[in-house]
């Protein structure tokens, strides 16, 4: 299945990692945002949601990276070049991710900053949406947002272009264990 | 038809950007679509999401009841009302009493429906539209040409000439650099925006849940930035169970842009927080304006299926060429011509539904399983019903009512015709009826001796072991009665005995098509008359207007008509009737018949012809045989995309007509077959009519005069 899903993320541009676990993927993080340039400086702050993952590694690894925070404002996440979520279910067959984003810094840092970095445990992979809609709980959850690659639009000549109102790179982290909710 | 509607048409027709683009993308489209759909079993796809919209349109009243309880259970205000006024009304009371003064919207087909923008920026208060193509449109001072790609009429130059504007800077027509613009210029609205206005996609009456389907992320902004949102739902969004958004959301984006799955589909059940540590205001307003009408109307209730995925647009031949302009301020293509006759009134849609060629292409594609050619068909006649036809057509189907009147014409105008013709099959005028049909098109002069002359004098073999009735048509009994001979003498060779009644007349389809079913009634009780009155095995038609007639339409006509009389009549002739190709084939199949071996027949390229493949699926039949035959089939592009003809279509609209041929005489001269087979005597005389015109000598041929020549025992 991770494979369906794989191929089918990068079909639209996604770019897809995978680790075995939780320490690993934190110094995927500390690399890339390193790598991509996060500062406290407008425009290349990095924001975080509150998320399981959190509770899984030493926090303490990612307060020290500068230009990270995880104390949002709408503000700071306009302004962030990279926001990292954790979401809950992945679909296969079309490359897509669920998330209930009910909290509102879920939304915040997946919609705003230029890059999304989505986490997600490999065991909240699905096959196809029925089974996702079969355990998605709208009683609880007010909002499920499903994401399917980066903003895209091709309202212009037809052209398919990259990035409209939303994160222009989505970056998806397959955990292999890391425990939580899945 | 009015001349300002004439005068859209060809101020579309000559803008090259809306034409190329359209022509264009619908080209793409189709490939595309077809691989977003591999794997996947469209019809039992389609059929699962027609059910369940068509149980739903069924019990609006309930589910939006439902829907109601659930959504208020959870802390949504829910606001239903039938009238566009009253949903106007309630949005700016909201705005008023939260102090709003800026709103942002993402794309939404309702809030155009009750032209929700200018009435909001009358009462002072700033709307931007957030979906790229929307902001063009709304910066352009337009509307939208097309349901999902609302700018597709415009130029990348023309839209830098907007955005230059807009930001006060020249900027050059870079397409990523004008989104960033947008993306920029975006920003600071949807932050300061204190109202967010979308509508919905889906909406769950069991869970109170309103679905949303975007790429650009605009919608996921517009329902997570302002402290209010406001979600405008037509009630025919409306489904029961929450596992529907699945199957719907398998077909909507596959169907609208050929993608999987668009970037983001949210789902709001409920106010969620703001980033203030309030609580969202979330109020979802499910607008009748006459949906719950068309509901209620047994016909038309099926157009609360669609779910806006626009295919039928994107296939449309027409719509290829004209554009959603010419449609009128909202819905567009043919289901917006559905929606215009609902929404607005009737007597809206009197000019655009005679845009509809009645190709059927939509119908095939349409996820919503709706027959859009059906539905515009009721319209045209309904639009008769109520304002009478125009005089000179009264005066025609008076006529084709009247058998013997109407032959006796038919014969006239053959000697008319003759002077016209200088000895070749072709003449530049037809008289009465036909007449003005000329642009890029010779006419067939009307044969010397009708069919219904010829057939006494053909002598069929003894003892034939069963016996087919021949329905020939107006088109092969008075313009190619040759068509009728090959026929006869293939089904004697298959053993098969041929009876012409004489009482056989017009099927009916040229009055149908143009709303007059009372003719077009007439015509089907003559005809059910004549047919069923010899004992056969087969009734049989070269034409597929024809068949679909016999086999398909007779009966609809009277159910339309609720004549229940001769229904039981209709569907026995129906259950006899076949087209000839698949009659041929069959014969072919069971031995009866034999093809000359080995025979090589060189290139020869295929037309599709609407109804053939369309309402008769029979496309495989003609191509088998002619395969069979020893000719080499070689597929034209875009082989099944109607050639333009249309029966009345090309009097009516011929600067539409006209370029549709030129595109298909383009796509058989391509393939460099230098022979054209087609099934429909319709097609032969605008295909033949056009390829003389065009001087490209390409042989344009029913299959039966092909196939004629190719039995065993055939001299030729
Ligand atoms: S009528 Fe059918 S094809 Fe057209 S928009 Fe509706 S669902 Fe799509
Ligand atoms: S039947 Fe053909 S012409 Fe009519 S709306 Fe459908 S695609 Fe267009």
């Amino acid at each position: 299945m991770f494979e369906e899903f794989k191929t089918k993320a990068e079909g639209v541009s996604a770019e897809v990692h995978r680790f075995g676990s939780a320490e690993e993927a934190l110094g995927f993080l500390v690399d890339f945002m390193a790598k991509e340039g996060v500062a406290e400086q407008e425009g290349q702050y990095g924001v975080m949601a509150d998320c399981p993952f959190l509770s899984s590694v030493d926090r303490a690894v990612l307060e020290g990276v500068e230009g990270l925070s995880f104390d949002l404002s709408r503000d700071r996440a306009a302004k962030a070049l990279v926001g990292i979520s954790q979401v809950d279910w992945a679909m296969a067959d079309t490359g897509t991710l669920v998330q209930d984003a009910t909290a509102i810094d879920k939304r915040l840092v997946s919609t705003l900053p230029t890059i999304h970095v989505a986490l997600i445990a490999t065991s909240g992979l699905r096959a196809d949406m029925p089974s996702v809609l079969a355990e998605a709980d709208p009683q609880t959850a007010n909002y499920i947002a499903m994401i399917t690659g980066p903003s895209r639009t091709a309202d212009i000549e037809r052209v398919l272009t990259i990035g409209v109102h939303g994160p222009e790179r989505l970056v998806i982290v397959f955990i292999d264990e890391l425990g939580g909710i899945n | 038809m009015q001349k300002e509607f004439k005068q859209s048409i060809d101020r579309a027709l000559h803008n090259a950007n809306l034409t190329g683009a359209l022509g264009k993308f619908s080209e793409a489209y189709k490939v595309n679509r077809a691989k977003a759909y591999e794997g996947i079993d469209f019809e039992a796809l389609r059929t699962t999401i027609a059910d369940l919209k068509g149980d739903a349109a069924s019990h609006i009243d309930e589910l939006c009841d439902l829907f109601q309880k659930n959504a208020e259970a959870k802390g949504t205000k829910v606001f239903r009302a039938n009238d566009p006024e009253k949903v106007r009304e309630y949005i700016l009371k909201v705005a008023r009493e939260n102090g709003v003064k800026s709103i942002v919207k993402s794309k939404s087909m309702a809030t155009e429906e009750i032209h929700l923008n200018p009435y909001l920026e009358k009462a002072g208060i700033e709307v931007n539209e957030t979906d790229l193509g929307e902001w063009i449109i709304q910066l352009a001072g337009q509307t939208p040409s097309h349901m999902v790609m609302p700018a597709i009429h415009m130029t990348k130059e023309e839209v830098s000439d907007i955005f230059s504007k807009e930001v006060d800077e020249r900027l050059s027509s870079d397409i990523p650099r004008l989104v960033k613009v947008a993306r920029n210029e975006m920003r600071p609205k949807f932050l300061r925006a204190d109202m967010g206005i979308s509508g919905g996609n889906i909406a769950v009456a069991e869970t109170g849940s309103v679905a949303l389907v975007t790429n650009e992320g605009n919608a996921r902004m517009v329902t997570t930035l302002p402290k209010i949102h406001i979600a405008v739902v037509g009630v025919e969004k409306l489904v029961e169970k929450f596992s529907s958004i699945a199957p719907i959301l398998k077909a909507l984006p596959r169907s609208a842009t050929a993608q999987l799955l668009t970037s983001y589909v949210t789902i709001v059940s409920g106010p969620t927080p703001t980033d203030d540590g309030g609580m969202k205001e979330l109020h979802v307003i499910l607008m009748d304006n006459h949906r719950s009408d068309m509901a209620a109307d047994p016909l038309f209730k099926e157009a609360l299926q669609c779910i806006r995925c626009a295919s039928c647009l994107n296939v449309c031949p027409i719509f290829r060429l004209v554009g959603g302009h010419v449609f009128g301020k909202v819905y567009t293509g043919g289901i917006g011509t559905i929606l215009t006759a609902w929404h607005d009134e009737l007597k809206s849609s009197e000019d655009i539904q005679g845009l509809c060629i009645q190709c059927g292409a939509c119908k095939d594609v349409c996820p919503g399983k709706i027959d859009i050619p059906g539905l515009i068909m009721e319209i045209r006649r309904r639009l008769v019903k109520d304002k009478g036809m125009s005089m000179v057509q009264k005066s025609i189907f008076t006529v084709v009512n009247n058998r013997r009147v109407f032959h006796g014409m038919l014969r006239a105008a053959s000697v008319a015709g003759k002077p016209f013709t200088k000895g070749t099959k072709f003449i530049r005028h037809l008289p009465m009826f036909l007449a003005d049909l000329t642009d890029g098109r010779s006419l067939p002069a009307i044969a010397a001796k009708p069919f219904r002359d010829i057939f006494p004098t053909i002598e069929q073999p003894k003892g034939l072991q069963e016996k087919a009735v021949f329905y020939a048509g107006c088109l092969i009994d008075f313009a190619y009665p040759e068509m009728g001979e090959a026929l006869v003498k293939i089904l004697n060779k298959g053993g098969v005995e041929v009876l012409f009644p004489e009482g056989q007349t017009c099927c009916g389809a040229p009055a149908r098509y143009n709303g007059a079913y009372e003719t077009a009634a007439g015509n089907a009780v003559d005809n059910i008359d004549a047919l069923l009155a010899e004992e056969a095995d087969y009734v049989v038609s070269a034409c597929p207007t024809c068949t679909v007639a016999l086999d398909h339409e007779f009966i609809a006509t009277f159910e339309s008509l609720g004549r229940k009389k001769y229904l039981p009549k209709a569907r026995e002739l129906a259950a006899k009737t076949m087209d000839f190709s698949t009659l041929v084939k069959k014969l072919v199949d069971e031995g009866r018949l034999t093809l000359k071996e080995g025979e090589q027949l060189g290139k020869i390229t295929y037309h599709d012809s609407c109804h053939l493949k369309r309402t008769l699926k029979a496309d495989q039949p003609p191509r088998e045989l002619l395969t069979k035959a020893g000719y080499e089939v070689t597929e034209m592009f875009e082989c099944d995309i109607c050639c333009g003809m249309g029966g009345s279509y090309t009097v009516k609209l011929p600067e539409i007509s006209a370029p549709i041929l030129q595109r298909k005489l383009k796509n058989i001269k391509d393939t460099e077959a230098p022979v054209v087979a087609m099934d429909c005597p319709g097609c032969v005389m605008q295909i033949r009519g056009g390829m003389d015109q065009d001087g490209a000598g390409v042989d344009v041929r029913h299959t039966v005069e092909l196939i004629a020549k190719q039995i065993v025992g055939s001299l030729e």
